[in-house]
């Protein structure tokens, strides 16, 4: 107490007690909602500072180029391995296999999970029968079972497949599943005395009412299968984006680790980009309901 | 013809909780609903108002008694009882139109889609079904906003959507559940007109259901009081409030005439005495 007089004392405490409270709400925010205002200047300043510290970590020789190459150097691998290819296929020849891996197995996934996890939300049966093979499998890492998939399937694309599809059916049949629980009651009963039959509700009610759920689910299990994918590629791959980075790791090729790395985080973020921009178009009533 | 809803000696029993006594949610009820009749049940909560209503939409089943709603008119009454057999209430259906307090407008579908909704159920094409939607959102004040999302209407607004997607079913029965009960209490006002002037229009028959005295006495032609415990009914009242505002114009006259405020003070207190019980 003797380090500061009664009114440094009191300046301090009001300082506290301004910052134990929420700050003013500004015109067209409400006062104490969690995380006011716009973050995505912020976001943009995140990605500069990052890239900065890159520039400057390698110019200045504080980190070797085996552990991290400049930014130059993974740039000019971009343009290298577009142009010259790697491992005997083009850039676009790995990107091309792993999208078909990916999306090919998301195609797969969505037309069986979602039907799977709506039959779960709206049949007993279905629920029963379906819901410990889900739960069970779920929380497994693919790696774990990937040695019994290339033991089944073989080394061929069929396991890649398998593996990445494996990884989304979860994801998409549980969110499928919890759309279709988040449907009101009141909307069922709505359209059951305006006279329609159980079909009708299901196409009209109950599939509209779940489609942002699944659409989001959609989200979380194309994450899920980029994931994967590196994993699925370690079995006898010959081109992939998964192939490339692991066969480039195997030569401490660090800048075309990197590169792969750039490739499948802006295509991931391409898909989610696409993904809300639908989400927008198709459930504008999200959250609205 | 002459259409009625008839409930015979209906009780219901919900299984209790974890090994409790099973709870009887309505016991011995018996009402007529004859065409033209609004009838309103009133009563403290826990009275089985909602269960009644559900029953009447054919959302749940009686435990015992049955409900029918069938043309009666002429009938000896040896023949009465195929007839109620045949007409008994299994399920919902598009002769009894509901209207909830909220939740229920699809919100995937704009104002027009939404009270054009049963007619698309039946398969009838576009242009006719908005045609007869049209007419049932310029009866509810709705019409320029035809094509709005329903989440962009006020709570009030949205109301009026789910009275004129109940109405373009033409359903024979008008079932609504508390529908003005999250308004305030200007559009609560000026919705209670709106209905009872659909109600003279139409000469549906009318189940609704409110925890306000004053607009169950303003609209009703019957206002049932039920009490909790079980729930059943307890006092009727056959009001004309409604009547008179339809001949007169002018709400605030009939509700602070005496006779309104009279039976106003003598529903509350039954009401009153039932919460106070519980």
């Amino acid at each position: 107490m003797s380090l500061l007089d009664e009114k440094q004392r009191n300046a301090v405490l009001r300082t506290l007690n301004e910052l134990r409270r929420a700050a003013p709400a500004r015109p067209g925010e409400q006062y104490g909602a969690p995380g006011n205002g716009s973050s995505l200047l912020l976001s943009f300043g995140t990605v500069c500072v990052i890239v900065a510290l890159w520039f400057l970590a390698t110019r200045n020789g504080w980190i070797k180029p085996l552990f991290l190459p400049s930014p130059q150097a993974v740039w000019a691998q971009i343009v290298d391995v577009s142009r010259d290819g790697f491992a005997d296929a083009s850039l676009l020849t790995h990107i091309g296999w792993s999208a078909l891996r990916v999306f090919g197995a998301f195609a797969l996934a969505a037309l069986t999970a979602i039907p799977v996890g709506i039959l779960m939300g709206v049949n007993r049966v279905a629920r029963g029968v379906f819901d410990p093979l889900v739960e069970f499998y779920r929380p497994l890492p693919p790696l774990a079972y990937l040695p019994l998939v290339v033991i089944w399937m073989g080394i061929g694309e069929g396991s890649k497949v398998l593996l990445i599809y494996l990884a989304m059916f979860a994801p998409l049949a549980l969110s499928a599943r919890a759309g279709v629980k988040s449907v009101a009651i009141e909307q069922i009963h709505a359209a059951y005395s305006m006279g329609a039959s159980r079909g009708q509700v299901l196409k009209y009610v109950i599939l509209p009412a779940a489609l942002p759920e699944i659409l989001t689910g959609m989200r979380i299990a194309i994450g899920f299968g980029w994931t994967t994918l590196v994993a699925a590629e370690m079995v006898a791959a010959t081109a992939g984006l998964g192939f490339m980075v692991l066969t480039a790791s195997k030569f401490m090729a660090t800048d075309v680790v990197i590169m792969g790395i750039l490739m499948i985080g802006v295509l991931a973020l391409l898909f989610d980009l696409g993904m809300r921009w639908l989400e927008r178009r198709l459930v504008p009533w999200k959250g609205r309901g | 013809m002459s259409l009625s809803l008839k409930i015979h000696d209906v009780s219901v029993l919900y299984p209790g909780q974890q090994k409790g006594q099973p709870v009887r949610a309505l016991s011995g009820v018996n009402l007529d609903i004859a065409a033209g009749d609004f009838v309103v049940a009133l009563g403290a909560s826990g009275c089985g108002k909602t269960t009644l209503l559900n029953l009447m939409a054919g959302f749940i089943q009686p435990s015992s008694g049955v409900i029918t709603l069938g043309d009666y008119h002429g009938l000896v009454p040896a023949r009465i009882h195929g007839a109620e057999l045949r007409d008994q209430v299994t399920g919902p259906g598009a002769e009894r139109g509901v209207v909830f307090q909220k939740h229920a407008l699809l919100p995937w579908l704009n104002v027009i889609d939404n009270v054009a909704f049963g007619l698309k159920l039946r398969g009838i094409a576009r242009a006719e079904r908005y045609e007869r939607a049209m007419h049932f959102l310029q009866l509810t004040g709705l019409a320029e906003f035809r094509d709005h999302a329903t989440y962009q209407l006020s709570g009030g607004m949205q109301q009026r959507v789910g009275i004129a997607r109940a109405l373009t079913n033409d359903p024979k029965m008008l079932l609504l559940d508390e529908p003005l009960g999250a308004l305030d209490a200007l559009t609560r006002e000026r919705l209670q007109e709106l209905i009872l002037e659909i109600w003279q229009r139409t000469q549906k028959m009318m189940f609704f259901i409110t925890h306000d005295v004053e607009e169950a006495l303003f609209i009703a032609t019957r206002l049932i009081i039920m009490s909790p415990r079980p729930g059943r009914i307890t006092h009727e009242f056959a009001v004309d409030f409604g009547q008179r505002f339809l001949e007169c114009r002018d709400a605030r006259a009939v509700k602070s005439s005496p006779d309104f405020i009279a039976l106003r003070e003598q529903i509350l207190s039954i009401i009153h005495g039932d919460e106070e019980a519980a």
